[in-house]
């Protein structure tokens, strides 16, 4: 346990040491997507009766941002210290596969849900969001922090340079996160686009969550769970599977 | 008592590249052991294997009884590897470096040890200091401390000693033959042979990928030629008696064999008798690196 609560200390002071960046500069893009996209769409859009586009984009850009660094925390960690070499100072301890694959998940999570909680607290100045279901958004907080925490260590461990890297995030990341519903209710979509958007696991966090905080989503909250809760257990599995094998990390 | 290192038919390739070819190698509990050979003869590779950086593709390998592959655990907790490459976190200090490091090994309060290895690789005035603003030789010095910090039986150094000045190349053999009076096992790799010579009980040397010898310093040694004279001489004419026993080598000098150190001293006598003066004189011993030479120069 020792090593385990070594390792994921020194990823979350990773992020802490540098939290302007990691935290701060986050927290500020959603800010400004706030004020241009509700000032924009504010007298046109009404997704859920009585609730305002301003009050609907708010969980959804806190669960988008969430999701986006927790990606960037697994992933960025694990290809710098590739680059860099000092990986090795982990691949020499007796770290156990678990502990390897729980200390990058969790310091994910733990970072994703400081942006996630900052994005919900800095828009509130701008437009107000009912109190939510703690549970609930627990819940799909910290599946969805899970989930691309751990597809961050999966492509960490794949990408060998930063550009590769790079690619990941901008060809498959943000397609899914943009895609995923965060700016519109998918209802609005084209039924082509809507049965995509229904193949998108980040569709179903963000449904999820909002319905923690409107009592109505898309798609039923207990669906959005178990497929959430499927996709975690999938990846989780996949990157033990990956770190046991050495797949990259040990030639 | 089990071997600190047992490797048995190992071979490993990258690619189409057979990095290791059908290795065989024990090194017992105490021992001072050096992998010589040439660039790419495989040392790190099998460094690696033996750290778990490496797959084996077929063969046993085992530090301390511990299979390296199914009993990792153990066989890591036996191992201190010092790498070759000069690799560091640049967020952490020194300190925290090897706080960490002692963590990841399920230390938690090691302080005390910490404390002791930054005294002995002389790391105190930097403890605090972030590892960016180290030198090279520095961040070597704290490479060492954080193969150290679970104290492991088995120690590896892989060139510990390049690009490294004389002071603490001198410093760190010291404090790596107190550890191994203290019991712990060394092995090291070097492309200085006379550390190596000095320093080490038993060499292996490797050539592409397989084990080309593998004995005592003093045997590899007693196998050469032995003690050989050097000499210019003023007028350049040898005594009747030592022809045919001295040969004049590249640079003009007479070289000649002797049995013993006293053989100077009878030497020097006959020349005098001649009237022959003495220009320059050099005793060769036989040395490691002309070991080196010629096992890598057979076919
Ligand atoms: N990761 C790798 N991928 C491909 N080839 C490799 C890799 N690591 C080592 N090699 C090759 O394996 C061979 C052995 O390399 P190794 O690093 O073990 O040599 P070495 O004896 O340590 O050499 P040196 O004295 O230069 O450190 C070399 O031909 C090297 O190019
Ligand atoms: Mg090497």
């Amino acid at each position: 346990m020792t090593g385990f609560r070594t390792l994921l200390y020194k990823e979350l002071l990773r992020f802490w040491k540098v939290s302007f960046q990691t935290i701060g500069a986050p927290v500020l893009t959603a800010l400004l997507y706030m004020l241009v996209f509700s000032h924009v769409l504010e007298s046109r859009v009404e997704v859920f009766p009585g609730v305002s586009y301003g009050a609907f984009l708010i969980p959804g850009l806190a669960m988008m941002s969430l999701l986006q660094n927790a990606f960037a925390n697994s992933s960025s960690s694990l290809v710098q210290s590739k680059v860099t070499g000092n990986i090795v100072f982990i691949l020499l301890p007796p770290l156990s596969h678990a502990e390897f694959y729980w200390a990058y998940v969790i310091a994910a999570m733990v970072r994703g849900m400081l942006v996630g909680a900052g994005v919900f607290l800095v828009t509130l100045v701008t437009v107000s969001v009912p109190f939510p279901n703690l549970l609930w958004a627990l819940a799909f907080a910290m599946l969805g922090g899970g989930i691309l925490g751990a597809l961050g260590l999966i492509a960490g461990i794949w990408a060998d340079k930063f550009d590769q890297m790079a690619a990941f995030q901008n060809f498959v990341v943000m397609p899914l996160t943009f895609l995923s519903g965060v700016f519109y209710s998918i209802h609005t979509l084209p039924p082509f686009w809507q049965a995509v958007s229904h193949l998108n696991p980040i569709f179903y966090m963000i449904d999820g969550f909002r319905y923690a905080f409107f009592g109505a989503s898309d798609r039923s909250p207990w669906m959005s769970l178990a497929i959430v809760t499927g996709c975690f257990t999938a990846l989780s599995f996949a990157s033990l599977q990956m770190i046991r094998r050495g797949y990259k990390l040990r030639h | 008592m089990v071997p600190a290192i047992s490797v048995k038919s190992l071979s490993k390739r990258y690619g189409s590249l057979q990095a290791l070819d059908g290795v065989d190698l024990q090194v017992e509990q105490g021992e001072f052991f050096a992998l010589l050979g040439p660039n790419g003869a495989g040392k790190t590779t099998l460094i690696s294997v033996l750290a778990g950086l490496a797959r084996p593709d077929a063969g046993e390998v085992r530090v301390m009884g511990h299979d390296v592959v199914r009993d990792y655990r153990a066989a890591r907790r036996a191992l201190g590897v010092v790498p070759q490459e000069l690799v560091f976190d640049p967020f952490f200090t020194v300190r925290e470096t090897l706080r960490i490091q002692s963590g990841y090994f399920g230390l938690r309060n090691n302080d005390a040890w910490v404390d002791e290895i930054i005294d002995r690789l002389d790391l105190r005035a930097k403890a605090n200091a972030n590892m960016r603003a180290l030198s090279g030789g520095m961040k070597r010095r704290v490479l060492v401390a954080q193969a150290l910090v679970h104290k492991p039986p088995v120690i590896i150094l892989d060139e510990p000693t390049a690009g490294v000045d004389v002071e603490l190349r001198q410093g760190l053999w010291e404090f790596v033959g107190s550890l191994n009076a203290e019991g712990h096992t060394i092995v090291l790799t070097t492309h200085y042979l006379e550390e190596a010579e000095t320093l080490c009980g038993r060499v292996a040397m490797l050539k592409q990928g397989r084990v080309v010898a593998l004995d005592t310093t003093r045997n590899l040694l007693a196998d050469l030629s032995g003690l050989q004279l050097s000499m210019r001489l003023e007028p350049d004419r040898l005594p009747v008696q030592f022809e045919g026993r001295a040969r004049r080598d590249a640079d003009g000098a007479w070289v000649m064999a002797l049995g013993r150190h006293a053989e100077i001293a009878d030497v020097a006598v006959a020349l005098r008798a001649e009237g022959v003066e003495l220009k320059d004189l050099r005793v060769l011993e036989p040395d490691l690196e002309e070991a080196f030479v010629r096992i890598m120069g057979r076919r």
